[in-house]
């Protein structure tokens, strides 16, 4: 609970912003930058500002799954810019960022939820709220934030400034594909029990809609960038589920009947995520499950437009904030592998080896750069998204998710 | 004795290369880790640390691993792993890891 303006870090990232004044003087010859090295080095000697002198909208968090911290990242300078601590076990952790871009809540494996403050640096409150976790959301009030549990099954809801808990919604079953939408919503998925449920945090008690026969095994799910579409990937079924969020009483629709049918299916060494980056172009791009190839259904209609077939199975398919290209990396054993996608022809127009144990893909929010995370390489690589030149990279421990700031104007990241 | 069991096995078995506890080690952790957790304490899977592996006969897991379980999303691992080295990953559970 360390006021923001009190910490070391602090410091250290306010005289990190004195640099970026520098940088930002428009070329204006040796004065300009000699002014601007001045003001700099002002900066380094001022009195504190407020934390919140440093704007937050170019920043991120990188997660390093093996030490339990979290690398704070600049976008524009490609670089770290410190490192947040003692955060517990973060293997295949995610976080959510405050609407303000301030705070970030992350939702640790071992039922860790914390708050951390990107600009201190520091962790503002923490608690062990169940004893596995998968996952978690922010409501769009940014009032609630929602984790979804593996052990005790279910969804434990938290006050977002104080981390106090103000509801428990027991499931009887591991719960996943945990997502925000409109009207103060949450929805997420049962393992155990094949069925979606919308939780209504709007009134003073929670409001549960169940529904039933979505299929066997969902093993993750999205929700699509206008809150309409949540699709659920299911490890019993060869097929995926969608539901229809605009209806008053959504009802499971089958989607990609039989993907798989008449085809071996292949060992699943690591499940395919759903991330809501799935919109390209007219159509949602969909990793297959045990499989090499990817999905594409038309965003209306639901019907399958194509398939793509892929160096290994998908992971990750993520489309360009603009949906002009897919990028997919893959399952164990060939996780050192990227392939790019053009959503208009359906065709693999790039293929490249970053390096052992690719595990994550971000875009920046224009999509003009990509930055993934390399894991057993120790490294965050930053990728030019039109031309795939490599712009630079970052120092990571065992880096896995990557998550920028801009994420808190999305729904269902 | 288990890892005295092993070298003993694997002097009788002529292996095409012998594991790589380091290479295994790192596999375990990560790759059995993305459904049973880094800490191999769980996740979509089961905990599969020493104390819940405990029923397990050695030889038994070494099939788990090789086979999967059908109905379950536990894998084959056999086209990726080699008969000693699904041991090797067996010793490694069932004994836990020493770090």
């Amino acid at each position: 609970m360390t006021p923001a303006n009190l910490s070391p870090n602090a410091n250290e990232s306010r005289c990190h912003s004195g640099f970026h004044l520098s940088r930002n003087t428009p070329a204006g010859g040796l004065r300009a930058r000699l002014l601007a090295l001045t003001l700099a080095a002002l900066a380094l000697c001022a009195p504190a500002l407020p934390a919140s002198a440093q704007p937050t909208g170019d920043l991120g968090l990188v997660v390093e799954r093996a030490s339990g911290s979290l690398l704070v990242v600049d976008q524009s300078d490609r670089a770290s810019i410190g490192r947040i601590t003692g955060l517990g076990d973060l293997s295949h952790a995610s976080l959510v960022y405050s609407p303000d871009e301030q705070f970030a809540y992350v939702f640790g494996r071992d039922g860790g939820l914390s708050k951390v403050d990107i600009l201190a640096q520091t962790i503002t409150a923490r608690v062990m709220q169940a004893g596995n976790s998968i996952g978690g959301a922010i409501s769009d009030d940014g009032r609630f934030v929602a984790v979804s549990n593996y052990e005790p099954g279910g969804v434990r809801v938290f006050d977002a400034d104080t981390l106090e808990m103000v509801a428990d919604i027991p499931t009887g079953s591991k719960t996943i594909g945990l997502v925000d939408i409109p009207g103060t919503r949450f929805v997420f998925s049962l393992w155990d029990t094949g069925e979606t449920w919308i939780a209504d945090l709007s009134g003073e008690t929670p409001q549960i809609t169940r529904i039933k026969g979505m299929g066997t095994n969902p093993y993750d799910a999205l929700v699509t960038g206008d809150g309409r579409t949540y699709i659920a990937g299911l490890f019993g079924e060869d097929h995926l589920s969608a539901l229809d969020l605009w209806q008053e009483h959504p009802e499971p629709q089958v989607i990609l009947p039989s993907y798989a049918k008449g085809r071996e299916g292949l060992p699943v060494y690591k499940m395919p995520h759903l991330e809501g980056w799935a919109l390209a172009g007219q159509d949602f791009v969909l990793p297959a499950m045990g499989q090499h190839e990817v999905l594409w259904v038309d965003a209306r209609s639901l019907q399958e437009t194509g398939r793509t077939t892929t160096h290994g199975q998908p992971v990750f398919a993520i489309s360009r904030p603009d949906g002009r290209y897919v990028w997919v990396n893959f399952a164990h054993p060939l996780n050192d592998t990227v392939q790019v996608i053009d959503s208009v022809t359906k065709e693999v127009i790039h293929q490249f080896t970053p390096g052992p144990g690719v595990l994550h893909m971000e875009f920046t929010p224009r999509g003009h750069e990509v930055w993934l995370s390399v894991r057993d390489a120790g490294k965050v690589m930053v990728y030019d998204t039109e031309t795939f030149e490599k712009l630079g990279e970052i120092a990571a421990e065992s880096p896995s998710g990557i998550f920028f700031t801009a994420r808190a104007h999305r729904m269902g990241l | 004795m288990n890892r005295l069991t092993l070298i003993l096995a694997l002097a009788a078995t002529p292996a095409l290369a012998d594991p790589d506890p380091e290479a295994l080690r790192r596999l375990v952790r990560q790759d059995c880790g993305s459904c049973h957790g880094m800490t191999l304490k769980g996740g979509l899977g089961p905990d599969i640390r020493p104390a819940s592996l405990a029923h397990y006969r050695r030889d038994d897991l070494t099939d788990v691993i090789l086979d999967g379980l059908p109905g379950t999303p536990m894998p084959a691992w056999r086209p990726l792993l080699s008969k000693d080295e699904a041991a090797w990953i067996a010793d490694y559970l069932l004994e836990g890891d020493p770090e």
